[in-house]
């Protein structure tokens, strides 16, 4: 149930995130979703890729430091209210969200988001008991 | 194993009175054929004849590292070039080289302390020496080089450099010994990771890391990733190269001073006082053996403690602390005190962190400031800013408690911090004083 994410260290300077993508595209590995988080001096890419495994290998002899990290991609419906709906059940269950990022693609009517939770098991246990729809990661390596 | 037992065994009575005999002869010597000194001498009312015990050292003047570039290059030597047979030069990073000559006999008397100072360490005939220390002008190179003969083991003079060829030999020659910059080494460990070498595989036992300043933390981790056991070796090529002083196997615990060739003094760095055995100062060497380039009272800045304490290994000669940096690239950051060696011990204090850093010292209006980049690896990095903030924080506390000053900790990607085959560059102060 749950999505295998690819982190990567980058120096807050221009072309660092050029250098990651350009050698993701030369190694044919396809980014599925992605989200950039910064700091003064750093930044830390997350992504969603069809290869993980070709992703590491292409970045590592590279440079990069890379760390793959277990996320959650969660359904969500597209409409006013359908995120919040979902945020109220990891509330009311005291699960914290350390980020989370949508999805480009939808999963037929409804949309994806991709949650980065403090307690993984207990978030996707919690969902599913509420009906929540969580996609399996080869679903969403293959969107 | 003790290679000159008869020497570095001698009771100390025996070799205060040799190296009083010993310093008169230089003394002497000197003042009859280096002119410099006659005229030191002669400006601090001192005459070779006044000196009756080892504490008249106390009176003779001091030279420095300016003196030697005042001469340069061949100005302080004293015997005419018939009879030198060598030539080094330290690796001057500011202003001119220091110029250092040695007669055959200053020659054998290197090799005899190399050849001690790799049996202290453990290195015996059947060892293969992978000397990795710079041949050249540099006195690393060739100083273990002749010791590593004299002692009957097979060198590879394979100099510093290439590494990944560095790794292969090591695997094919089976080398036993590596002598290399502290620096170099754990360079070598991650070029052999790289290179997916399994380390367990190879036949290294002993290496004899020195010429530039490390820490207790950084020896543990080249002996684990390098699976060896790391000994501490000083010199200077002023005094005569590496060989000066060494660890022993047995205690790795403080560097013995082949004192029957060198005398050590501690002294205040500000006022000159010579200071007790156990208090920290700068460390000062008189040579009571060299011919071409004898040196009286020679101002090393290295910092050090000298401890008389018996050792465990049977040596009676002193040993001195691990150099814990020097009196001269000393920071001083908003009026603190820093040296380098400080910030590698916070780092390497703090479970994940890889000892390359780069400290860089700047003014922003009249404030000096301090930023430490720090590589990131694997061990650290997280998908979340606030885990690599906790770590930034961490090591910025832990460098304010230690050492008082406030720096700004910067994470950079692993590798970016450049690798130095010699001595590492750690300090980039940009101040315009």
């Amino acid at each position: 149930m749950k999505v295998e994410q690819m982190s990567v260290f980058l120096e807050n300077k221009p072309g660092a995130l050029a250098e990651v993508t350009r050698i993701l595209g030369e190694a044919g590995v396809n980014i599925r979703a992605l989200s950039l988080a910064d700091t003064k001096d750093f930044g830390i890419l997350r992504l969603i890729v069809n290869d993980n495994e070709k992703a590491k290998e292409a970045l590592g002899p590279k440079g990069f430091t890379v760390r793959k990290t277990e996320v959650v991609a969660v359904e969500v419906p597209d409409r006013p209210g359908g995120l919040a709906d979902i945020l109220k059940i990891l509330a009311e269950a005291r699960i914290n969200v350390e980020y989370l990022y949508a999805f480009v693609q939808q999963s037929g009517e409804n949309a994806i988001i991709i949650f980065r939770f403090d307690e993984t098991d207990r978030a996707i246990a919690v969902l599913a008991e509420k009906k929540v729809r969580i996609l399996e990661g080869e679903k969403v390596y293959a969107l | 194993m003790i290679w000159n037992e008869e020497l570095e065994t001698l009771p100390r009575e025996e070799l205060q009175a040799l190296q009083l005999k010993r310093l008169m002869a230089t003394a002497d010597r000197v003042y009859a054929t280096v002119p410099f000194y006659k005229k030191k001498f002669d400006e601090a009312g001192i005459q070779p004849a006044d000196i009756k015990s080892l504490k008249d050292l106390q009176r003779l003047p001091f030279t420095t590292k300016t003196d030697l570039r005042d001469h340069y290059p061949f100005g302080l030597f004293a015997v005419p070039m018939e009879q030198v047979v060598r030539i080094h030069a330290s690796s001057g990073t500011t202003g001119k080289q220091t110029v250092v000559g040695y007669t055959r006999q200053d020659i054998d008397t290197w090799a005899e302390l190399m050849a001690r100072s790799l049996a202290a360490a453990g290195a015996q005939k059947n060892d293969i020496i992978q000397n990795a220390y710079g041949y050249g002008l540099f006195t690393g190179g060739l100083g273990v080089h002749y010791g590593a003969e004299k002692l009957g083991a097979a060198v590879i003079p394979i100099s510093g450099g290439n590494s990944k060829r560095q790794i292969i030999i090591m695997q094919d020659f089976g080398s036993t010994v590596l002598t290399c910059t502290p620096s170099y080494a754990l360079f070598l460990a991650e070029t052999a990771e790289e290179m997916g070498v399994d380390i367990k595989q190879l036949k290294l036992r002993v290496g004899i890391f020195g010429a530039e300043p490390w820490s207790e933390k950084m020896r543990e981790e080249i002996e684990r990733k390098l699976n060896l056991q790391a000994i501490d070796i000083y010199g200077l090529s002023e005094v005569i190269g590496p060989g000066v002083s060494i660890e022993c196997l047995e205690a790795k615990q403080g560097l013995h001073v082949f004192e029957d060739h060198f005398i050590p003094e501690i002294i205040n760095p500000q006022t000159g006082a010579m200071l007790p055995y156990g208090e920290k100062g700068e460390l000062v060497f008189t040579t009571i053996t060299k011919e071409a380039f004898p040196l009286i009272r020679y101002r090393t800045r290295d910092i050090s403690v000298l401890y008389a304490q018996p050792c465990k290994c049977g040596r009676t000669h002193v040993r001195m602390e691990r150099v814990s940096g020097r009196s001269d690239d000393m920071l001083i950051i908003r009026g603190v005190n820093v040296f380098p060696s400080q910030i590698e011990s916070v780092l390497m204090n703090i479970e994940g962190v890889e000892p390359h850093y780069l400290l860089i010292v700047d003014r922003k209006g009249n404030l000096d400031t301090l930023e430490v980049q720090v590589e990131v690896n694997e061990k650290v990095f997280s998908d979340e800013i606030k885990n690599l903030q906790v770590i930034t924080r961490k090591i910025e506390n832990d460098i304010k408690d230690l050492l008082g000053v406030t720096a700004e900790v910067k994470l950079v990607e692993p590798k970016s911090i450049q690798r130095s085959e010699g001595k590492a560059q750690r300090v980039i102060d940009k101040r315009k004083i």
